[in-house]
């Protein structure tokens, strides 16, 4: 095409730098998981199964003022007897360096499927809680969390 | 390497139990800088079990996610008096135990 730059021409290029420039700081950061990441990382867990809604529980406070450590209580309704439990439970985030925040394998001794613990966001983002019960299947819960002051990003002095 | 365990020092059998730990570690993430821009290599917990009298209850696969020493607590059957033992592992061959006991009537 021809190099010649008319008024319409640098028009567009500047609109389209400045919606780049109105992206927050915290998108351009390098290492970033991203839905896809976190799909891809669910789909290792799962493999091929299908996912169904429901069942599980995630607590997590919907602001989160500190994003260094952040409570989380994921349960899930199951009457945790030997035929009927929950064998584990996967936590993943969207936008951390990693996908996965944890995971925790239960058995029919636990009694109650709950498990707590503190993590770090790095963004507001999606927390996924997938649990996998003893017939086989995948029960998961999706929670929104608002983070006002990310981990990962302050430096080591 | 400070372990704090939170245990019922007795309980009924049968009874629902909560059992609630912390270690003391940096979890460091692997992601953060230094002030001239070096990666601060990742130091982290990976591991963690429980077992009753020998046999595992819970396991966690820990991830840099997880926040400065961490703290996870969980749920078992009081079925019989004995000890749990408690076992962290992590980068550079960290590795910690903890013991407590339990007395069920």
């Amino acid at each position: 095409m021809d190099d010649q730059t008319t008024r319409r021409n640098f028009l567009a290029l500047a609109g389209g730098a400045a919606v780049v420039a109105a992206v927050p700081i915290v998108s351009v950061r390098p290492a970033q998981a991203t839905p896809a990441t976190m799909a891809a990382a669910i789909r290792n867990v799962v493999g091929g199964a299908v996912v169904h809604p429901g069942k599980v529980k995630l607590d997590i406070p919907p602001l989160v003022e500190n994003g260094n450590t952040v409570p989380m209580t994921v349960g899930v309704a199951s009457p945790m007897t030997t035929e009927d439990h929950v064998r584990s439970i996967h936590v993943f985030n969207e936008k951390n360096p990693q996908p996965n925040i944890g995971n925790f394998h239960l058995g029919p001794r636990a009694g109650r499927a709950v498990v707590s613990t503190r993590i770090r966001l790095a963004d507001s983002q999606k927390i996924t809680a997938i649990a996998h019960l003893a017939d086989g299947s995948f029960w998961s819960v999706s929670v929104d969390v608002i983070v006002t002051l990310a981990a990962c990003t302050e430096e080591v002095i | 390497m400070a372990a704090l365990i939170n245990v019922p020092p007795r309980a009924r059998r049968g009874d629902v139990i909560e059992i609630k730990t912390l270690m003391a570690h940096i979890m460091e993430t692997g992601y953060r800088r230094t002030a001239i821009g070096d990666i601060v290599p990742r130091d982290i917990i990976t591991s963690f079990t429980c077992r009753y009298n020998g046999t595992e209850i819970f396991r966690a696969d820990l991830f840099p996610a997880i926040a400065a020493n961490p703290f996870i607590s969980f749920f078992t059957v009081a079925a019989e008096s004995g000890t749990f033992d408690f076992e962290w592992i992590g980068d550079n061959g960290f590795s910690a135990t903890a013991k407590a006991a339990i007395t069920v009537e």
